[in-house]
């Protein structure tokens, strides 16, 4: 009861300007950090008697509005960070949900073991992973972090705690997990590691000079790699570089113990070994502009003609975004937004050629395009096909907002045209007549009503909520 | 107008503001709901009048195209209501970046006569009223670090005159409590403004006794009033001439100002 009373008297205190991680969305909202499942339940409890609706949010690291609630209470589940149970064993971890993969790495890493599936930046919490059901440069080959759950624990609206497994309520295993906190919020998560048999990766890195061949080339090399992704050059629309991992088996790596301890996992802090890197995004914003970002991206490709392979530490080669701090803030004032669109093989190229000489031809380029290779999987509202994704970071600005905003709808329209799909942890202004379209009602129709069996009085509501399933 | 029923939601790209008007259902007030609304606030607007209420919300947000206005019916004398009618709108909004404070009653007694009740009254909505929902904004603002609150004050305040002591008293104790506000939320990110208008073409200028100088439209008070708001200004004259003669006002002395029939 303690942390209702507390809010009852203090909630105005609690009132505070969260943002998206692209810094381009801000959205006031009323703070609780529980730090038990019973203090999740309070807080179900104020808001149905304040007609407040709540969100979960853990790190904070999704580019739209996935863990926002303008005027409502969020959830921020990130101080719940025991890792309760690990067996160095059988690799099973048992994590409540603000246990960042930050955490979680450097916990089973010396034990030889890596998380299956990690996202781009290792602060996100794994509450934040499962309901975005994220995936990886592996998402071929391993699938999502769903397909790796061996079980979770939720409390639902009603106080109800559910135990899911693929076996045990397994509709709501596959609809909470992707299901962006709507239906009830993971308070401990069991995952299984995978093993590794040495800190580094073996990495194969080689030139594309057009989108057809980055993505005939992911296709190809797929299968012999555990790792792939490409880097396009989306403003002139071909250039790009694939990186391929593979990990290294038994015996491969003579140091492979002393390569598992974090010491030799940490990014460096300064560059050069003399500026701290959180200062680097002040000397990056001035060629975040069109003619910047086209120079840095020829410079780029002209040193990536050169084929090579090299060895590089788990925690480098997954955790890019994270070698520059604040990276984000190069955008400036008005931050970014992500569009990422999933496309089947079979239209990618012709839809991705469409939507990138329309962004040229408005002037609005993107100014970074990453690839990836995917397989469809079994979640209920899932963003996967058998084909590739495309994530393109926009800067956001005054002058350019409306007409981003429509080239985007336009997007969205080509897109969903040719059998495409979103991820909503990325992708902002997509509609929910966008997403009833390429979801299908069916699918819909299935989430509304195990929505409605969990949370009855409607009190789980994000923005992103609003925005893609509101009538 | 099925369309109308909700709110759009904000997204990077169409991203909105929020504020609330209090006091809205005629002269600034609607003028600068009318005006904040075509900026691309959106808003919700209170007063007692339920009818008045209405109808201008139906108007603006036939002319913005979109759910711009809702409309909230309350007395500012009902304090009690405050703090959940204030996170009510505040959720239906979805979120609030600002406050505005407009609400006031105007009472004059008559040259020789006195009216407490009037006076109590001029109290309970310009001062107690107002502070009813600038105090919990303002915990709200300065936590949040983020925020705008625009208060009403009047050039009735700068001084005590012959006419109207309890307007007088009111308007100043409302003028001090923004500058209270302002130097406890500035350092917090929040933006402060005091507005204090002259002779507004209002129904509160029918009450005035004796001339009104140098009245304005609403309108031409809603922009300027938008325009420091934007410029995030401090405290503002409408019109801007009532900066020089409050200053002159303000510093005759009283040996002079107590014999003067103004």
């Amino acid at each position: 009861m303690a942390l209702r009373v507390f809010l009852q008297n203090n909630m105005n205190k609690t009132f505070t300007q969260l943002e998206n991680f692209g810094h381009s969305l801000k959205a006031p909202s009323y703070l609780v950090q529980p730090k038990t499942a019973d203090e999740i339940y309070e807080t179900f409890q104020l808001a149905k008697k304040m007609g407040l609706t709540v969100t979960a949010r853990g790190g904070g690291r999704s580019y739209n509005d996935a863990a926002l609630n303008g005027g409502g209470i969020v959830l921020d589940t990130s101080g719940m960070k025991q890792i309760t149970e690990w067996d160095s064993t059988t690799g099973l971890v048992t994590c409540e949900p603000g246990v960042t993969l930050q955490e979680l790495w450097q916990k089973v890493l010396p034990d030889g073991w890596w998380p299956p599936v990690v996202s781009g930046t290792m602060f996100t919490t794994l509450g934040g992973c499962l309901a975005a059901n994220i995936h990886g440069k592996n998402n071929f080959k391993a699938g999502p972090i769903g397909d790796h759950v061996v079980e979770f624990t939720a409390v639902l609206p009603t106080g109800a705690e559910v135990k899911c497994s693929p076996k045990k309520n397994a509709d709501l295993f596959y609809a909470m997990i992707g299901g962006y906190g709507m239906l009830g919020v993971f308070i401990s998560i069991t995952l299984q590691m995978k093993h590794a048999y040495s800190g580094l990766l073996e990495i194969h890195a080689w030139p594309t000079s057009t989108l057809k061949k980055q993505l005939s080339d992911l296709e190809e090399n797929a299968p012999h790699y555990d790792y792939i992704v490409g880097w396009l050059d989306t403003i002139t629309i071909g250039h790009g570089q694939i990186h391929a991992a593979r990990s290294l088996a038994a015996g491969e790596d003579p140091n492979a113990s002393e390569n598992m301890q974090l010491k030799n996992q940490s990014l460096p802090s300064r560059l050069f070994g003399v500026m701290p890197k959180s200062l680097l995004h002040y000397f990056m914003s001035p060629f975040f502009n069109n003619l910047g970002v086209w120079a840095v991206n020829n410079a780029k490709y002209i040193a990536s003609l050169r084929k090579h392979t090299f060895r590089q530490s788990h925690a480098a080669f997954h955790f890019l975004l994270d070698y520059v701090p604040l990276w984000e803030r190069s955008y400036g004032r008005s931050g970014l937004i992500q569009y990422q669109s999933f496309l089947p093989k079979e239209t990618a190229l012709q839809t991705w050629t469409e939507i990138l000489s329309l962004a040229k031809k408005r002037g609005l380029p993107s100014y970074l395009g990453v690839t990836k290779r995917h397989r469809p999987d079994k979640f209920l509202l899932t963003h996967a096909v058998d084909g590739f994704s495309l994530a393109m970071d926009f800067k956001v600005t005054d002058a350019s907002r409306a007409r981003m905003s429509s080239m985007l709808q336009e997007f969205d329209q080509i897109v969903v045209a040719n059998g495409g799909r979103f991820y909503f942890a990325k992708n902002s202004e997509t509609t929910a007549e966008t997403t009833l379209k390429f979801y299908g009602n069916e699918t819909v129709a299935k989430f509304k009503k195990l929505k409605k069996r969990c949370d009855p009085n409607g009190l789980l509501e994000s923005d992103l909520y609003r925005r893609i399933f509101g009538e | 107008m099925s369309d109308l029923q909700k709110i759009a939601t904000a997204t990077p790209l169409n991203p909105r503001k929020c504020g609330i008007i209090v006091g809205a259902s005629d002269g600034i007030g609607a003028a600068l709901a009318r005006k904040l609304a075509k900026e691309g606030y959106t808003l919700a607007l209170l007063a007692r009048r339920k009818d008045k209420l209405t109808e201008l919300c139906t108007e603006i947000n036939q002319s913005t195209g979109s759910l711009s206005a809702l409309a909230y019916v309350h007395d500012v004398a009902n304090y009690d209501e405050v703090p959940d009618l204030l996170r009510k709108i505040t959720a239906d909004l979805g979120g609030l970046d600002l406050l505005v404070f407009m609400a006031g009653v105007n009472y004059p007694p008559g040259l020789n006569n006195y009216n407490f009740d009037g006076d109590r009254q001029m109290i309970e909505v310009n001062v107690i009223g107002a502070m009813a929902w600038l105090s919990p904004v303002a915990e709200m603002f300065q936590n949040a670090k983020a925020g705008q609150i625009v208060g009403i004050s009047s050039v009735a305040g700068d001084r005590g005159r012959i006419g109207n002591p309890g307007y007088n008293t009111s308007k100043a104790a409302l003028t001090t409590y923004l500058e209270a506000l302002r130097n406890r939320l500035t350092r917090h990110g929040v933006n402060v403004l005091t507005v204090k208008p002259g002779f507004v073409k209002t129904d509160m200028l029918k009450a005035a006794q004796g001339g009104t100088p140098f009245a304005i439209e609403p309108e031409k008070a809603a922009n300027d009033i938008y325009k420091a708001m934007q410029k995030r200004r401090q405290v503002i004259y409408t019109a801007f001439i009532w900066r020089y003669i409050m200053l002159i006002i303000q510093h005759v002395p009283s040996v002079i100002f107590r014999r003067m029939s103004f």
